[in-house]
C-alpha cells in the first residue's frame, strides 16, 4: 500500500541523481544485483564448484546488464512505434524456425544466424505485451469486444507458432504476457473466470494435441513414483533435496543430493532445490523476499507510468517475471507439471536471462523517462 | 486516432490500473504464500522423511569382507594362503548395453567363453546394484590397460581381492580341500549376511569342515556414494573379524613322502600318532593341483580330471571303501582271544582249503599247498586262511560283528575334515535290512579274512591299528591341533577327543597279538619281512591282500594273467614302535597285488621318516628295543 502511495514529487527535478543522470532505477537495481550474487553462491556449489562455469554465468550477467543499461537509456515512446515491427518480425522469425529452425533437444526452436544461434521465441517474450499493449493503449479502457477478440488472436498466433515447436514453457510465458496486458487494461473479471472455466474444460482438448512427451510429463506430475528411475526420478530427487533441507539447510556446498548428483539439472531448471537444500527454508524465505521485492517495485514503476502503453507493458513485464518464478518453483517442488523454466536469474543459462534483463531495462526506461511536472 | 476521447478517460484509467495492481500484487502474494505452503509442508513437516530418503540415497552400507584363516602344518609350513588379485567388476544397473560392454572389454582384457557364461549365470541372478566378477586374476598390464580406459567404461571397475592360494599346490588336497566360489545350494545353507563381500567358501576337506572358523567376521563399512554409485568417504565402520589361522597335525614332510612313495599308484596312506589321535599323513593319490578350483575351473581341465581312470578327485583316504582282507586277522585273533575261543598254543591242519559240513563249496587258502599244522601265531606270521575260517566260524558273525564295531570299522571316525564314508562290518541284522536276506554260513568264513562284505576306508583302518596299538584307547583322529588369532597370536589347543573305549579283557591277549604282529615283519617267515629285516626300531604290522575279482572254484590267481585293474589291493597296517607307539599307518595300493612286497615298503618309509628323520624314536621309551 505504502509503495504505491509513494508521493511523486520525490523524484523532482532538483533533486535528480547520479541514478537517473544514467536512467537507472536504484531499488530495482540492488534487486537485481542481489539475485545475480545468489545465483553466482548457488552455482559455485551446484555445479561442484566448478569456477570456469561461474565465471561463464559473470560474463552473462554482464551481457545482461548491458543489455539492461542500454535499453535503460531508450526513451520508451519509440518502442511504441516499433511495437507492431517487431512483433511482426517476431511472428516471420517463429515460422521461419519452424521452417528452417535447428534442433536441438528434441525440439525445434534455434535459428542459426552463422554468428550466433538464437531463439525467436525469446524476442516474442518482449514484442507480444509490447504489441497488445501498442494495439490497447490510444483506444478507451477497458477494451470493446471488438477489440479484445483481436487481441486474442494477437496472443493465440505465436503462443500456437511457439507450442509447435514444441517449447510448452515459453508458450505459457508468451501467452501469460499477452493475457496479463489484458488483465491491466481492465478486461471484466466475469470474462477472466469464463476463460478461466473454458481453459478448464479445454483441457482434455489440450491433452489430445499434446506430445507424448509432454503427456508424460503431466502423468509423471500426477504420481511421480509409478517410474522413479525414470521420468519421475527428477520430481522425486529434487523434493528430496528441498525436503532434507529442511528448515536452516544443510549449508553452503554440504548438499548432499547436488553435491553427489543425485539431483539432475541442478545448475538449471532444479537450482532451486539445490538452494533449498544448502539454505533451508530461510534462505528460501530471503529469496522469495528479494522476488517479491522486485515485483512490488515493478508494479510501482507501472502504476507510476505516464501513458496507457507503457503502464501495461511495465505491468505484463512484471507479472510475466512472476509466472517465472512461480512455475519454476512450482515444478520443482511438485506443484506442477515439469516445464523446461529456468528460475530467473538465478539458473545458469544464457538466453532467457538476457532477455529478462531487456525488460528490467524496459522498466527502468518507463520509470527515468517520465516527463515530471514540478508542483 | 480520437485523442479527446482517450483524455477524457485519462483518470479513470489510472485507477482501473491501480486497482488492477493492487489485484496483481494480492495474487502475487496469495501465490507466493502457496510456494510457502508447500515449502513448509516439505521442509518442516516432512523433514524427517525426506532427511531419510536423503541419506538412503547417498549412504551405502559395504561389506568388509575378512580375510580367511591361514592353515599352517604341524611343523609351521604354510598349506594356504590368501594373495592379493585384481578382479573385473561390472554394476549391471551401471551399464546400460552389457552384451556392447563385454564386446569392448574383449578388445582389452582376455575374457575367456567360460569367463562370460558364469557371468551370465551370475548377471541373471544378482541384484542390479551388486558387483558382479567377470575376469578374476588380471595380470598387471591387463589392469594397466583397463585403467588408462577406464573413462569408456562406466559401471566396469576393477576390485582388488585376496584369493586363495595353496603353496604346496597338490600336496594334501585331499585332507586340505579347496575353496572355491559360493554357489546357490551353499548360499541357502549360510548366512549371507556375513558372506557379503567374500567370493570364496570351502568346498572340500578342511577348508569346508573348519568354514565358520577360517572365514571369520563380516565387516561393516558406511559409505557415502554418489548417484553414479562411486564411493567417496567413510563415515563410520566396523571392522572384520579375521578368521582363525588353523594349525594341523599334517606333517608336510611326511605327507610329501607318503605321496612320493604312491606317485606311480592309486593309492592311500593314513598315518596317526596312537597317543592323541594326530593324523600325520593323509594321503590319497593320485591328486590334483586345489589351485585349479580357486578361480572357477575351466571347463576342459575338470572333465579331464573327472573322467581320468584314476580318479584324482576321489579322496581315497576318507571315502575309498576296501576290503580289509588279512589286515583285519589281529582283530579276528584278538576276538578268539577277548571271547576264550582260542587256546594260543591249539594247533589246527591247514590242507590249503577249508570245507563247511553239507556244501561242497571249497574256500581257499592263498597258499594252495596249505600251511600244515598252524597255531595262532604262526597262522597271523603266515597270514592262514583256513585258521582265521575255522576262527570266525567258531565265533559266530554276531560275536565278530560286535567285536568289531568298538575298533570304528562300522562307523565314522569322526575326523575333522569334510566328507568321510564309514566302513562296514556286516550283521545278520545289516544282511536283513540291506540285501533282505538270511546270514549264510558261509559269509561269516569270508568275514573271517576280511573279504566278503567287510569295507573299510583307509583312515578308519588307521584309526584301528592305532587302537589295537594302544590297548584299546580309541581316540578320534584329528586334523587340526590348535586355532591361531592372526591379530592377537592367542593359541587354542584343542582338546583329544576319545571314541568309545574298549574295554580290554586281558592285556596280555594284546600283547600276543602284538607279539605275532612284530613277528610278521621281524620273523625270517613273516609276510613282512621285507621291511623288517634291516628296522633299526621293532614294528608290529600285518599284510593284506584284498580281492577285487572273484575267482571261479577251479581257477587259479595267476598275477600276471590278470589285467592290472582287476589285480588284488596290496594291504599293509603298521605301528611302531610296538611296544611304545608314536605312529600307526594304514596303506593301500589299489591293485598293487601283494601287501608284503607294495603296501608294506611305503609304510616303512613314513615310518622311518617320522621315528629317524623326525627324531621320534629317541623319546620312545622302549628305543632300545629290538627284535
Amino acid at each position: 500500500m505504502s509503495l504505491l502511495d509513494t508521493p511523486v514529487h520525490d523524484l523532482g527535478q532538483r533533486r535528480r541523481s547520479l541514478a537517473q543522470h544514467l536512467h537507472l532505477d536504484p531499488p530495482l537495481l540492488l534487486g537485481l544485483l542481489l539475485l545475480s550474487g545468489i545465483s553466482l553462491f548457488v552455482l559455485y556449489s551446484a555445479s561442484g564448484q566448478n569456477i570456469d562455469l561461474v565465471w561463464r554465468q559473470v560474463v552473462r550477467l554482464g551481457v545482461g546488464f548491458t543489455v539492461m543499461f542500454a535499453l535503460a537509456q531508450l526513451n520508451p515512446a519509440p518502442l511504441k512505434r516499433w511495437a507492431p515491427w517487431i512483433f511482426a518480425i517476431g511472428v516471420g522469425l517463429l515460422v521461419a524456425v519452424l521452417v528452417a529452425g535447428e534442433i536441438g533437444k528434441g525440439a525445434q526452436r534455434w535459428l542459426d544466424l552463422g554468428v550466433f544461434r538464437f531463439q525467436p521465441s525469446e524476442v516474442m517474450k518482449l514484442a507480444m505485451p509490447m504489441m497488445v499493449a501498442w494495439y490497447l493503449s490510444d483506444h478507451p479502457l477497458p477494451p470493446s469486444a471488438k477489440r479484445l477478440a483481436v487481441a486474442g488472436l494477437i496472443i493465440l498466433v505465436p503462443t500456437l507458432l511457439i507450442a509447435k515447436q514444441p517449447d510448452l514453457g515459453t508458450a505459457l510465458l508468451v501467452a501469460s504476457a499477452g493475457l496479463f496486458v489484458l488483465l491491466f487494461a481492465g478486461i471484466p473479471w466475469r470474462l477472466v473466470t469464463g476463460f478461466a472455466a473454458l481453459a478448464a474444460a479445454g483441457a482434455p482438448v489440450l491433452w489430445y494435441f499434446m506430445h507424448d512427451y509432454q503427456r508424460q510429463r503431466v502423468l509423471t506430475f500426477l504420481n511421480p513414483e509409478q517410474d522413479p528411475l525414470g521420468a519421475g526420478y527428477h520430481i522425486i530427487q529434487s523434493k528430496i533435496a528441498i525436503g532434507s533441507g529442511g528448515l536452516y539447510g544443510k549449508g553452503w556446498l554440504n548438499g548432499t543430493q547436488s553435491q553427489l548428483n543425485f539431483l539432475p539439472e541442478r545448475s538449471t531448471d532444479f537450482i532451486f532445490a539445490a538452494y533449498a537444500e544448502e539454505f533451508g527454508l530461510l534462505g528460501i524465505l530471503v529469496l522469495l523476499a528479494i522476488y517479491l521485492f522486485i515485483i512490488m517495485r515493478g508494479l510501482l514503476i507501472a502504476v507510476q507510468a505516464q501513458d496507457t502503453f507503457t503502464r501495461l507493458l511495465a505491468g505484463s513485464l512484471v507479472m510475466t517475471f512472476f509466472i517465472y518464478i512461480f512455475v519454476n518453483i512450482g515444478m520443482v517442488t511438485g506443484l506442477l507439471p515439469v516445464v523446461g523454466l529456468p528460475l530467473p536469474l538465478v539458473s545458469y543459462g544464457g538466453t532467457s536471462m538476457v532477455t529478462l534483463m531487456a525488460a528490467f531495462g524496459i522498466l527502468m526506461s518507463i520509470h527515468t523517462h517520465r516527463k515530471l511536472l514540478p508542483r | 486516432m480520437a485523442r479527446p476521447t482517450t483524455l477524457k478517460d485519462h483518470f479513470r484509467e489510472t485507477r482501473l490500473f491501480s486497482s488492477r495492481a493492487m489485484v496483481a500484487l494480492v495474487f502475487t502474494i496469495a501465490l507466493m504464500l502457496v510456494l510457502v505452503a508447500r515449502l513448509v509442508d516439505l521442509q518442516v513437516i516432512k523433514h524427517a522423511t525426506y532427511t531419510v530418503l536423503s541419506d538412503q540415497n547417498r549412504v551405502h552400507i559395504a561389506a568388509l569382507p575378512p580375510t580367511r584363516g591361514l592353515i599352517f602344518d604341524r611343523n609351521g609350513v604354510l598349506l594356504a594362503q590368501n594373495l592379493p588379485s585384481y578382479s573385473l567388476q561390472i554394476v549391471p544397473e551401471q551399464v546400460d548395453d552389457v552384451d556392447a560392454t563385454i564386446a569392448r572389454l574383449r578388445q582389452l582384457i582376455a575374457i575367456t567363453d567360460d569367463d562370460e557364461r558364469r557371468f551370465r549365470k551370475r548377471y541373471k541372478s544378482s541384484r542390479r546394484f551388486k558387483p558382479i566378477t567377470l575376469r578374476t586374476r588380471l595380470s598387471d598390464q591387463e589392469v594397466a590397460r583397463f585403467a588408462v580406459n577406464r573413462h569408456r567404461f562406466p559401471g566396469v571397475d576393477i576390485a582388488a581381492r585376496l584369493y586363495r592360494h595353496y603353496p604346496q599346490g597338490r600336496l594334501a588336497v585331499h585332507a586340505l580341500g579347496y575353496v572355491g566360489r559360493i554357489n546357490e545350494r551353499e548360499l541357502q545353507n549360510i548366512d549371507t549376511s556375513n558372506y557379503e563381500g567374500t567370493d570364496f567358501i570351502g568346498k572340500t576337506g578342511i577348508e569346508k569342515f573348519y568354514e565358520d572358523i577360517l572365514h571369520g567376521e563380516v565387516g561393516v563399512q558406511q559409505v557415502e556414494t554418489n548417484a553414479q554409485g562411486r564411493t567417496l568417504r567413510v563415515l563410520e565402520q566396523t571392522p572384520p573379524v579375521p578368521g582363525l589361522n588353523l594349525h594341523l597335525t599334517l606333517d608336510a614332510d611326511l605327507q610329501r613322502i607318503a605321496e612320493q612313495a604312491l606317485v606311480e599308484e592309486r593309492g592311500a596312506v593314513v598315518a596317526i600318532d596312537p597317543r592323541d589321535g594326530s593324523v600325520l599323513v593323509l594321503a590319497s593319490m593320485p591328486g590334483f593341483d586345489p589351485n585349479l578350483f580357486v578361480g572357477g575351473i575351466d571347463g576342459k581341465t575338470y572333465r579331464a580330471l573327472r573322467d581320468s581312470p584314476d580318479q584324482p578327485l576321489f579322496n581315497r583316504a576318507l571315502r575309498g571303501r576296501y576290503p580289509p582282507g588279512s589286515t583285519l586277522k589281529p582283530f579276528i585273533g584278538l576276538a578268539g582271544l577277548e571271547y576264550g575261543v582260542v587256546e594260543p598254543d591249539a594247533s589246527i591242519y591247514c590242507p590249503g582249503w577249508y570245507m563247511l559240513d553239507g556244501d561242497d563249496h571249497k574256500y581257499r587258502d592263498w597258499k594252495k599247498s596249505g600251511h600244515g599244522p598252524v597255531d595262532l601265531n604262526r597262522s597271523m606270521v603266515e597270514s592262514c586262511d583256513v585258521y582265521y575260517y575255522d576262527l570266525a566260524l567258531t565265533l559266530g558273525i554276531d560275536r565278530l560283528s560286535s567285536f568289531l564295531e568298538p575298533f570304528g570299522f562300522n562307523d565314522l571316525t569322526g575326523i575333522d575334515t569334510s566328507g568321510e564314508l564309514a566302513g562296514l562290518v556286516p550283521s545278520r541284522e545289516w544282511k536283513r535290512r540291506a540285501k533282505r536276506e538270511p546270514w549264510y554260513p558261509g559269509e561269516t568264513l569270508i568275514t573271517g579274512i576280511g573279504q566278503g562284505f567287510n569295507l573299510v576306508t583307509p583312515l578308519a583302518l588307521a584309526s584301528a591299528t592305532a587302537t589295537l596299538s594302544t590297548y584299546g584307547q580309541h581316540l578320534r583322529p584329528r586334523l587340526v591341533a590348535a586355532t591361531e588369532d592372526p591379530y592377537s597370536g592367542e593359541v587354542v589347543d584343542f582338546p583329544v577327543v576319545s571314541n568309545i573305549a574298549i574295554a580290554a579283557e586281558d592285556h596280555a591277549n594284546w600283547q600276543y597279538i602284538i607279539k605275532t604282529m612284530i613277528e610278521s615283519v621281524h620273523s625270517p617267515r613273516g609276510t613282512a619281512r621285507r621291511i623288517g629285516k634291516d628296522a633299526p626300531y621293532t614294528i608290529a604290522g600285518k599284510t593284506g591282500t584284498a580281492q577285487v575279482f572273484g575267482i571261479k572254484q577251479d581257477e587259479e590267481y595267476v598275477e600276471e594273467d590278470i589285467e592290472k585293474r582287476l589285480r588284488d589291493h596290496a594291504l599293509f597296517i603298521a605301528f611302531a614302535p610296538a611296544h611304545d607307539p608314536r605312529i600307526a599307518v594304514a596303506v593301500i595300493v589299489e591293485n598293487g597285488g601283494s601287501g608284503g612286497a607294495v603296501a608294506a615298503p611305503i609304510a616303512r618309509k613314513v615310518m622311518d621318516a617320522w621315528l629317524l628323520d623326525k627324531g621320534h624314536l629317541a623319546d620312545a621309551a622302549t628305543a632300545g628295543d629290538t627284535p
